[in-house]
């Protein structure tokens, strides 16, 4: 019977696609927007995943993010040096600029300044030249998304900036996980940092520590406020943070939800509707097999066999939408490094049981409510 | 369906009768009115004969044949088919009773229009488990025997009306059920089509241990029957081998 089920769905190619169609948007809707969501938000610790070889941050106690920060005294940095377990400690320091191109054009960049010596918090890969071009004068690394901000479509190593009045030559070009506000990142060392941002007295941002015993970097970092008096987070913790931060502060979970929920109404209104259509159409048929004696059990199986390859098929085409969404954007740094989290199409395919379930068990009931006498009237 | 019918008004069943009611009565509430439709009504059918229910809109013959064949509960009254008590079945042994015993030619022909001929014959079959191949070619073999054979591959709508119906006896016939109902046969076809279709259903459906039962008002086929039951207001007012000639 199941065989027929389907034969008498797929027989009806108006309602079979409007059905796929259905299921087929709203798995997209939803996957898609799902995964722009959570790769937005992860995009708040996206100055912690730059900087993979720090296993704690150091920061004054009222800070919050990487891009939320207040300056502590440089004495901070020898505080947590003389920490044990402390195995390196190096200054960082970020923050904002503007840049006039040779163009003339106002760009509003975040700097970043590395440990003059290690290097560390540079970003890991570099897109063009090395990470040694820092010793040269004047020197800076831009992130690939800045790169396409500011010269699209051409190479900026050799460009001169006016980075706050002083002049600043591009040598590389690094790989750098852009921040939820794709703000172009200038690296440079963190001499040069402090000459490129005007402050106050205090300029350090963080301390980047890396911990003898990585695996307990948690114990280290509760060491370090006991001794230091400064909030010190795990890496993992101080990316959590720079999620919560943006969930927080901005409207986003609120829109991307109205969008998911948005896919849910119209994924049930298109299938709702489709099936029932389906149904009545086919309600004579039926009636004649009830009244043949199909039971209402094997009528159920047919009915969610035909859900079931609906199901399959449009969530299918929904998830390969946004498969081919990620992979046709992905050169565009608005949606660079987007994956698709695993738990995203489980959520999908969750949505879609429950539109099945739902919209299938209303068309359900008027097969079930039809007399098998209806078909002799 | 589910309702419990009251049996206090039970008689006797004759033991050969391939169908059998006693007293059946059957209520409609219209609003508050409660309408009968049938009048306890008392009837035997035998197997091996061609039996006509006729009578005009609306006297019940309907209602009557959906009881007859376990589709609709009598409000009153006990109806046997082959002996068994169908309304002292449980619903699911019911609707198995049906799909073991009964063969159903709808009026409008009820075939499934996106599976072809053949597989609209063997849904029956296929409903009691068989293998779809193997009740695909018992189908065949039963449209072969309808003459339609070769048209076994072919969807409804590639069917002439004529195909249709042999379709849909075929559907009715593949699990060899030993009642079969027919829901106005004739309606929708010509005087001679109408014929050749009742020539078929005599040479297929009727046989020995076989009752076959045929709703219709159509009076150009009246003298192909063994058998004319004329329904009026509910009640049987004719039983005979031919019509009486009032009517």
């Amino acid at each position: 019977m199941i065989w027929i089920a389907i034969r008498m769905l797929t027989g009806d190619p108006q309602k079979f696609f409007g059905l796929v169609f259905g299921i087929a948007f709203s798995t997209l809707l939803i996957t898609q927007q799902l995964t722009i969501f959570v790769n937005l938000l992860e995009r708040g610790a996206s100055g912690v995943y730059n900087v993979s070889s720090a296993d704690v941050w150091v920061m004054d106690p009222v800070s919050r993010t990487t891009d939320v920060a207040y300056a502590m005294p440089s004495t901070a940095l020898d505080k947590v040096r003389g920490v044990p377990g402390v195995e390196w400690a190096v200054p960082h320091i970020r923050a904002q600029a503007s840049v006039r191109t040779k163009d003339g054009d106002l760009e509003g960049v975040a700097v970043i300044g590395v440990d003059d010596a290690t290097l560390i918090g540079l970003p890991k890969n570099m897109v063009e030249g090395s990470i040694d071009v820092l010793s040269q004068p004047d020197s800076v690394i831009i992130d690939d998304v800045g790169t396409t901000r500011m010269f699209p479509g051409q190479s900026p190593i050799g460009e001169r900036l006016e980075l706050n009045d002083q002049r600043a030559v591009i040598r590389g070009i690094a790989d750098a996980v852009p921040s939820f506000t794709s703000t172009v990142v200038l690296y440079t060392k963190y001499s040069q940092a402090l000459n490129y941002v005007p402050g106050t007295r205090n300029r350090l941002s963080f301390v980047l520590v890396g911990a003898e015993n990585p695996a307990e970097a948690k114990a280290l970092s509760e060491k370090i406020e006991e001794e230091t008096g400064l909030k010190a987070q795990t890496r993992e913790e101080f990316a959590r943070d720079g999620v919560q931060f943006i969930i927080d502060n901005t409207g986003i979970p609120l829109n991307f939800g109205i969008t998911v929920a948005l896919g849910f109404i119209v994924g049930v209104a298109i299938v709702g509707l489709t099936f029932s259509l389906f149904i009545r159409d086919n309600i004579k048929q039926f009636g004649a097999l009830k009244a043949i004696g199909v039971t209402n059990g094997k009528i159920r199986r047919m009915v969610a066999a035909q859900a079931g390859l609906v199901g399959l098929i449009g969530y299918g085409l929904g998830v390969l939408g946004t498969v081919g969404f990620i992979q046709a954007f992905s050169s565009n740094p608005t949606f660079k490094g987007f994956y698709i989290p695993w738990q995203i199409p489980l959520i999908s395919a969750a949505a879609v049981t429950i539109i099945l379930a739902l919209t299938g068990w209303l068309a359900l009931r008027s097969v079930l409510k039809t007399e098998p006498a209806s078909v002799f009237r | 369906m589910g309702k419990k019918m009251d049996t206090s008004a039970i008689g006797g069943c004759n033991p050969e009768a391939a169908i059998c009611t006693r007293a059946v009565t059957r209520d409609f509430q219209a609003g508050q009115q409660t309408i009968t439709v049938l009048h306890g009504i008392d009837l035997d059918v035998k197997a091996g004969e061609l039996t006509f229910l006729v009578g005009e809109s609306g006297s019940g013959k309907t209602t009557l044949i959906s009881i007859m064949c376990g589709i609709l509960w009598p409000t009153q009254g006990e109806v046997k088919v082959f002996g068994t008590d169908i309304y002292d079945l449980s619903d699911d042994e019911l609707v198995e009773f049906r799909l073991n015993n009964i063969g159903f030619i709808f009026q409008q022909y009820n075939l499934i229009p996106s599976i072809d001929a053949a597989s609209n014959a063997a849904v029956p079959l296929i409903a009691q488990g068989m293998e779809r191949h193997e009740a695909r070619e018992k189908a065949v073999a039963m449209l072969e025997k309808l003459n339609i054979g070769d048209q076994a591959d072919k969807l409804p709508n590639q069917l002439s009306g004529g195909q249709q119906q042999r379709v849909a006896i075929a559907r009715a016939l593949v699990h060899e059920p030993r009642l079969v109902v027919c829901d106005e046969p004739t309606a929708a076809l010509d005087a001679a089509s109408g014929r050749r279709v009742m020539d078929l259903l005599r040479e297929v459906a009727v046989a020995e241990d076989r009752a076959c039962i045929i709703v219709t008002h159509d009076n150009r086929i009246f003298d192909m029957a063994d058998r004319i039951l004329v329904l009026e207001d509910g009640k049987v007012t004719h039983d005979g081998d031919h019509m009486p000639e009032d009517h």
